[in-house]
């Protein structure tokens, strides 16, 4: 699904990625753990297409096709999600609007047909259910005067409208309440499917009790030191990432 | 948003930049006394009419441009202006559609206008302005019906002269300001509305306003007076074809609300801003004013300003009933080298009067956009209450937003609120909606379209409609 080889980039005149080669199969949830500062979300922003970093080195097949070639929309279209660690705000757009618009830009490049609105109300409302989010959630905003929570649960709503085939999860645990992160933990798992690959971005090994990764890889200093199976999160959480920082 | 992407924008060709060849019957340039009797013959005005352009006119002669306006643009040379043009008729001017020239119908089409049968059954009266006669006037039964009177100007001064010499300049004097001063002398044609006690007018009134002659000044001059108890709601669109020379354009608009009685005055303006030097644009310098005569009366002002290279434009009220109700709502759009210097202003002389003043400038490539407003408060005008939001939205790095607000407040119990935000397009916020399936250009209206959702939700719905498509042919190729 997903191989990255030798993936260097940069910001400005400042390296962040330094080699970074992952190779993701369809169906596996993987975890990029490591310290702050270690590069993990310009890895999932890079994979995103997000201009501000330069990729200066490597490259990323995604489903046979060059992902780095590609603008954000086109990987949108190609099943490529990115939750954001903090999510944007967008004044005087209700979220409906963008989620309708969304769903139905993905659809019209899957060759899918347009869905109505009534369609769409029906699938919005299952969907709200699943995040256990008020319906009164559908008028506000996007992402304008959301709580933390509010904001990710938001982003996970979009995931399982979009359907995407590669999620990107960027720090979608941080500023959760105990509660939330089992109803956010739980929406992933709803998305685990035999087609369908994530990448979970976390600093926290909590999350991943609630999602069990199939592997989880160590990110430290702009390049993977360690990788290993749902064993190795436990490990660092007892053990902190200074004994692999120094490796 | 790179600046390569934003210069795109500019280099949109005017859409509607097209000529329709009709033969004209125009005045040479130039501008005296003998012009204004000229125009006035040839429009078969009554003497005092006549009288009333003169007395504008040597006004006129001893006033100067104003220029404290945050616009910058040569001098205007007023003779080299044409001050009258009509298209030619064949007899004695049409009867229905079918009598009216195939190109004008054309040219309607050209521009979307709504002229056709299914539009008239969506309960729009089309008062149609070719330069600057009047061509086409529908839906006039059912109006009759309702008492309503909805025609040209220089028709009106006909069928009702009464009316019109009672309120022509009654709200915005000859000598207001120096355009308004031109447009008294030398004014064109435009549409008179009169809806009687008690009235609710039965459908949307709107007038396409249009330039189409080279080197022709327009001087549209519009009056509204809505009697007690009475409601209309008046729309206005403007579109031109792309010239090389600046056009002047120099409108006058007053509305009159006696006692419990509305108008919303909607615009939605179009004009060729211009190359990407603001070579070619029209200058639109318009006096807009609304007076709230009776108790509980309201008057509402809505526009939409894209186009124009130039615009000098303050839609006012003056609240003179108790308990009266004025009403701003704006969206304007600097693109290119566009200038626009709007606002409005409330004056507050009744008391418990009330006002909301709602103003959203965007500016792009090298346009400037100045919100200027003034909110008065006579003394007397107890409890008087005045809510004012200005919001500036940048895309890209070489526009600039301005905001001039001015508070005169003599009455100690009034209260006034003022909020004012600058903000950028994010680049944050297209690469989210990007990630979510959105091209660059999408995102960019989704946007501004959400920046400028307080004022179009005030437009009526097919205006609403109309103006978030402006808006996005307006942006095209900002991205992308």
């Amino acid at each position: 699904m997903l191989s990255i080889q030798n993936l260097h980039a940069r910001v400005g005149d400042k390296p962040i990625l330094k080699g970074i080669n992952l190779e993701i199969k369809t169906g596996e949830i993987h975890a990029i753990m490591g310290p702050n500062g270690s590069g993990k979300s310009t890895l999932s922003s890079v994979l995103a297409g997000r201009d501000d970093y330069e990729v200066t080195d490597g490259e990323v097949i995604y489903q046979g096709q060059n992902l780095l070639e590609l603008e954000p929309e086109e990987r949108a279209w190609a099943g490529v999600f990115l939750s954001f660690q903090y999510p944007v705000e967008i004044p005087g757009v209700k979220n409906i609007y963008l989620l309708k618009a969304a769903v139905n830009a993905v659809r019209e490049h899957r060759g899918q047909p347009e869905l109505k609105a009534g369609e769409f109300l029906k699938l919005v409302r299952e969907k709200l259910k699943v995040m256990q989010m008020d319906e009164a959630f559908l008028h506000r905003n996007v992402n304008e005067g959301f709580s933390g929570g509010e904001k990710k649960r938001n982003e996970i709503l979009q995931m399982q409208l979009l359907e995407p085939t590669l999620a990107l999860l960027d720090e979608t645990d941080s500023g959760l309440d105990v509660d939330a992160l089992r109803i956010v933990g739980e929406g992933i798992n709803r998305m685990r499917s035999p087609d369908r690959s994530v990448l979970l971005v976390t600093h926290y090994q909590r999350l991943l009790d609630v999602v069990k990764p199939d592997f989880v890889h160590v990110l430290a200093q702009g390049e993977i030191k360690l990788s290993g199976d749902h064993t190795l999160a436990q490990r660092l959480e007892r053990e902190g990432y200074e004994g692999i920082e120094a490796a | 948003m790179s600046q390569q992407e934003i210069d795109q924008l500019v280099d949109q060709d005017y859409k509607y930049g097209f000529v329709t060849d009709i033969e004209s019957d125009t005045l040479p340039p130039g501008l005296n006394e003998d012009v204004i009797r000229e125009i006035s013959t040839r429009k078969g005005e009554p003497e005092w009419l006549l009288e009333w352009r003169l007395e504008a006119y040597a006004k006129w002669l001893t006033m100067t441009p104003p220029d404290w306006a945050h616009v910058d643009y040569p001098p205007i040379d007023f003779q080299s202006i044409s001050y009258f043009s009509a298209p030619k008729k064949q007899g004695d001017g049409p009867q229905s559609l079918d009598e009216v020239d195939p190109a004008l119908i054309d040219t309607y089409n050209k521009l979307g206008i709504p002229l056709e049968e299914q539009k008239m059954l969506a309960g729009v009266a089309v008062d149609a302005v070719f330069d600057s006669v009047s061509v086409v006037t529908t839906f006039k039964e059912k109006l009759h019906e309702a008492g309503v009177v909805f025609c040209p100007l220089s028709e009106a001064v006909h069928s009702h002269p009464e009316l019109v010499k009672k309120f022509l300049g009654a709200v915005i004097p000859q000598n207001d300001n120096y355009y308004a001063a031109l447009n008294s002398a030398v004014f064109s044609d435009g549409s008179f509305v009169y809806i009687p006690k008690g009235v609710r007018c039965p459908m949307e009134l709107s007038t396409y306003f249009r330039i189409n002659q080279q080197n022709t000044g327009q001087f549209e001059r519009t009056l509204i007076v809505a009697e007690e108890g009475s409601y209309v709601s008046y729309l206005e669109g403007c579109t031109a074809p792309q010239r090389d020379e600046n056009q002047l354009h120099a409108a006058v608009v007053e509305l009159v609300a006696e006692t419990d009685a509305e108008i919303k005055y909607s615009t939605v303006q179009n004009w060729f801003a211009g190359d990407d030097d603001g070579k070619g644009g029209i200058y639109n310098f318009v006096t807009k004013r609304g007076e709230c005569r009776g108790d509980r009366s309201k008057i509402s002002w809505t526009q939409l300003e894209t186009g124009s290279a130039i615009t000098w434009k303050y839609p006012s009220c003056v609240l003179i009933g108790a308990d009266s109700v004025g009403e701003f709502y704006s969206v304007a759009v600097a693109g290119k080298k566009q200038q626009a210097d709007t606002g409005t202003k409330m004056i507050h002389i009744g008391p418990r009067t009330r006002s909301t003043i709602i103003s959203k400038g965007i500016s792009t490539a090298r346009g400037q956009n100045a919100y200027r407003g003034l909110v008065k408060v006579l003394p007397g005008a107890v409890d008087a209450r005045n809510f004012t939001q200005c919001d500036s939205l940048l895309i890209g790095d070489q526009c600039g937003a301005h905001t001039f607000p001015y508070v005169e407040a003599e009455e100690p119990s009034a209260q006034l609120e003022h909020e004012a935000t600058t903000s950028k397009v994010s680049d944050d916020q297209l690469f989210y909606l990007r990630t979510r399936g959105m091209t660059e250009e999408d995102a960019l209206n989704m946007v501004v379209n959400g920046f400028c959702k307080e004022v179009f939700q005030k437009l009526p719905m097919e205006f609403a409609v109309e103006a978030e498509a402006l808006l996005g042919i307006t942006l095209e190729g900002a991205v992308g």
